[in-house]
């Protein structure tokens, strides 16, 4: 490979859900571009085959408007690198067909990277935190995991629900619409300030999981109900939500001894939450670490720079390795970068 | 009585912090669920309420079940304080690590036994974790910090409650996490049958295959 030309660069995609999303870093985590487009169904929820035609659609836009903000050429690159899981087959295959296209045309190193571990690496990259108990609210994840010998490892997780889909879910049958710069979590956040009553609502922690699935259920069923303000029921979904992955993030912090607490994910973006994440990390002598929004949400930028991580340290991913795994755990993946 | 004075901390956890004192001429601790501010103050006051209800109730079951616990002395509700019998012993989270195959393999028997002791009495654990197991001087298990527990006879709640076990043995012990685990099994089995046993593995994995990040075969 020739280096001697200025190859230097990292190109990510990220296409697990309903974001198409290219980002371009350099070797020292210097983010050029980060260049998004999501997929809003007119209706409903995501349907993955979709989701994947509108990436097949915007994949080579956004690939010519990543060059263009990030002031690089195709041949300037020497990594691209792509979600490989856990996600919607369709939507990974997508992404990862540009990545191995754009790898064997060039003839640079493709590097499949877990899309957790993205989050939990350009969170660090963007925050001060080093070590930190990380906890991953999303649309599909709802993750506490923390680094121990080599690995990241899952403390606590969603038995059923991920957090943003059970607010999506609920959303979705009040009736609520979400737009561009205002997603459903944003639309519930708003509505919540309002609400003054604690409506009882099943609060489920089991050890370090929790379950969010009966709480959806008894939350949507008090909405046909009509006995309560939408207002009410948005603060009481959040608060009881939001207290129990709090509880398991405390639980992990206080088992664990670590001194940082890393939140990230869309649902990450809510203020409400990052109080609440804010207490416990004080009531522990830890320090609060929230990703800014672009970073904290999908997206192709902590793709490019975890690429440069598992690059630098011998971890690259040969064509016939490529296949995307829908369901790949963290815990599988080894962290050779992470001292 | 009960004068509350030269408190030792002991751990200050997520959901209750314990401290040790000399009561009435003995060692206790003391389990004392502080108020959490980070959620609506009705909705603490109901948990640490439920919770500090719960487990004494719970911890007594199971010493009726046949599984060692700590002695209860003293609830106070409104203070959401447990005043229960000190176990002096290494958590079983210290240990396991080190121990020799042979050794890990009987804690692990215990272990299972005593959850199989549990469930057949209808009483769910909640947290299952290695640190809520103590190896005491009589080289018994005693568990600890049943706040999470409940009293139920349901298959799901049980194979959640191994579910749990299972994945603080992988977080904590990852080494030799499966064989720990199939041993804990292999206790279960031989308080509740093979049958059981058996059963309730289908549903382990039943819940598994439910969650979002579940690992796919590798082939």
């Amino acid at each position: 490979m020739d280096t001697s030309s200025g190859r230097h660069y990292s190109l990510g995609i990220e296409s697990t859900h309903d974001d198409f999303s290219i980002g371009v870093s350099t070797y020292q985590g210097e983010i050029l571009s980060n260049i998004t487009e999501t997929y809003i169904p007119a209706e409903g929820g995501v349907h993955p085959r979709e989701a994947a035609q509108h990436h097949a659609d915007v994949a080579d836009k956004v690939l010519e408007q990543s060059f263009a903000r990030s002031r690089t050429r195709p041949k300037d690159l020497s990594i691209v690198s792509f979600s490989q899981g856990p996600g919607l087959g369709p939507c990974l295959r997508t992404g990862a067909t540009v990545a191995r296209t754009l790898a064997s045309f060039l003839n640079i190193q493709l590097v499949g990277v877990n899309h957790l571990i993205a989050h939990v690496e350009i969170g660090k990259l963007k925050t001060s935190a080093e070590d930190p108990v990380m906890l991953y609210v999303s649309g599909g994840n709802t993750i506490v995991a923390a680094f121990d010998a080599g690995r990241y490892r899952v403390f606590g997780e969603t038995l059923d629900v991920a957090l943003g889909n059970c607010l999506d879910v609920f959303a979705r049958e009040a009736g609520l619409h979400q737009k561009k710069g205002l997603p459903f979590g944003a639309v519930i956040e708003r509505l919540a300030t309002d609400g003054e009553r604690l409506i009882p609502l099943p609060y489920t922690v089991k050890g370090m999981d929790i379950s969010l699935s009966g709480l959806l259920t008894a939350a949507t069923a008090l909405l046909r109900q009509r006995k309560y303000s939408l207002e009410d029921l948005c603060y009481s979904l959040q608060e009881t939500a939001f207290s129990m992955v709090t509880e398991v993030t405390e639980r992990a912090l206080a088992h664990t001894g670590k001194k940082e607490v890393l939140l990230t994910g869309g649902v990450a973006a809510n203020k409400r939450l990052q109080r609440m994440i804010e207490e416990i990390a004080a009531e522990h002598q830890a320090e609060f670490c929230v990703v800014p929004s672009e970073f904290a949400v999908d997206n192709g930028a902590m793709i490019a720079w975890t690429g440069v991580l598992a690059c630098t340290h011998g971890a690259v991913t040969p064509i016939e390795k490529s296949a995307v795994k829908l369901k790949w755990r963290l815990e599988r993946v080894e962290a050779p970068w992470v001292k | 009585m009960g004068e509350i004075n030269l408190l030792e901390l002991i751990q200050k956890g997520a959901e209750a912090t314990l401290y040790s004192m000399e009561w009435n001429d003995r060692r206790v601790v003391v389990k004392k669920r502080f108020p959490k501010k980070y959620r609506p103050s009705m909705l603490d006051d109901q948990i640490r309420t439920y919770r500090t209800v719960h487990e004494p109730q719970l911890i007594h079951g199971a010493k009726r079940a046949g599984v060692p616990t700590p002695v209860i002395y003293q609830v106070n509700l409104k203070e959401a304080t447990i005043i229960m019998e000190f176990v002096p012993g290494k958590q079983v989270k210290e240990i396991l690590n080190k121990l020799s195959e042979k050794d890990r393999r009987h804690v692990c028997l215990q272990i299972g036994k005593s959850i199989g002791k549990l469930h057949r009495s209808g009483l769910i654990h909640g947290d299952l974790t290695t640190s809520n197991m103590i190896l005491n001087s009589e080289d018994k298990i005693v568990f600890v910090d049943f706040g999470l527990g409940e009293k139920t006879d349901e298959l799901e709640s049980r194979a959640v409650d191994l579910h749990l076990m299972k994945r603080a043995l992988q977080s904590t012990h990852f080494r030799f996490a499966q064989d720990c685990f199939d041993t804990v099994m292999d206790g279960y089995a031989d308080v509740l049958g093979p049958e059981t046993a058996r059963e309730t593995l289908q549903k382990i994995e039943a819940i598994e295959k439910r969650g979002r990040y579940v690992e796919e075969r590798e082939t």
